[in-house]
């Protein structure tokens, strides 16, 4: 029964919080409405939502947030830091190919949103088969390292949120 | 107004506006299509944070209260900045580069712009 109420109690919450932001002010006319908004969407669109990603460790979700904010901040320096000061034929682009683990579609959506807003990469594509991701990435010398650690830093913390 | 207010309001859209210029200065500065998808994806995320960071200091110290709108543009512009990037290297790749031009995807099926996907288990 309360499955059937909620299917999805995350996407719910989602959506209720966002109704409160977009709206600005906390009333509790607000709240219902909001809440209203996120009973129903959920119930209508519930066939859309075949398999749940189910998230483990909420705090490791708070963590890699983090991490990734502050990653941004680095990349953003670092990008400028590149644009502004390097000469262009000094600036060697490669493609770099990375082998997943990951499995379930909403962690590598997260993983490809993350590579492409962090130090210097961009997600481009997909192996057919989601087995693998094409980075490209604006200057390295050591096409490997790069690799690396967007498997070390990114990948590994995924799969324990996503199990 | 106080002071310190204003410093930090001015300092966030001092830093703004150089990474805002830096990432348009680097559309015109690199060379192909894929090194200057890096410029405004990235440059271009904390121009547009210091903007949002200036207006949360102004308005909690104009109204006293803390507006909600500047966090959800921040979620908004990192859920879609990603996908706008990944749409347009697609559609690069797509219609100017080879399959050879690619590096080999390590696995049993190639990238996605040239290879067609396995099929899908039957619904059980």
């Amino acid at each position: 029964m309360l499955t059937r109420l909620v299917p999805h109690p995350l996407l719910s919450l989602t959506l209720v919080l966002v109704w409160l932001g977009l709206v600005n002010t906390f009333t509790l006319g607000n709240l219902i409405l909001g809440s209203a908004i996120g009973l129903i969407i959920p119930m209508v669109t519930a066939a859309y939502w075949p398999n749940r990603p189910t998230l483990a460790r909420p705090l490791k979700i708070v963590e890699y947030g983090l991490i990734v904010l502050w990653d941004i901040v680095v990349a953003n320096v670092q990008v400028a830091m590149i644009i502004l000061f390097k000469r262009e034929p000094t600036i060697r682009s490669h493609w770099i190919p990375v082998p997943l683990e990951l499995t379930s579609a909403e962690a590598i959506t997260v993983l490809a949103g993350t590579i492409t807003m962090t130090p210097g990469t961009v997600s481009a594509t997909l192996a057919a088969d989601g087995g693998s991701i094409l980075v490209h990435c604006l200057h390295t010398d050591d096409p490997d390292a790069v690799r690396d650690e967007i498997k070390s830093r990114y990948e590994r913390r995924l799969k324990e949120i996503f199990p | 107004m106080e002071l310190i207010a204003e410093l930090l309001i001015a300092a966030s859209l001092v830093v703004s506006g150089i990474f805002g210029f830096v990432g348009s200065y680097g559309l015109v500065k690199l060379k192909d299509t894929m090194q200057r998808l890096h410029a405004p994806t990235k440059a271009t995320t904390l121009g547009v944070g210091g903007v949002l960071i200036a207006s949360i200091i102004y308005f909690y110290v104009e109204t006293g209260y803390v507006s909600v709108h500047e966090l959800l543009i921040t979620l908004f512009l990192f859920l879609t900045a990603p996908i706008t990037a990944n749409f347009i290297a697609k559609a690069y790749i797509a219609r100017n580069m080879k399959q050879t031009d690619l590096p080999d995807s390590q696995g049993e099926y190639g990238w996605s712009v040239y290879d067609d996907p396995p099929e899908p288990p039957p619904h059980g």
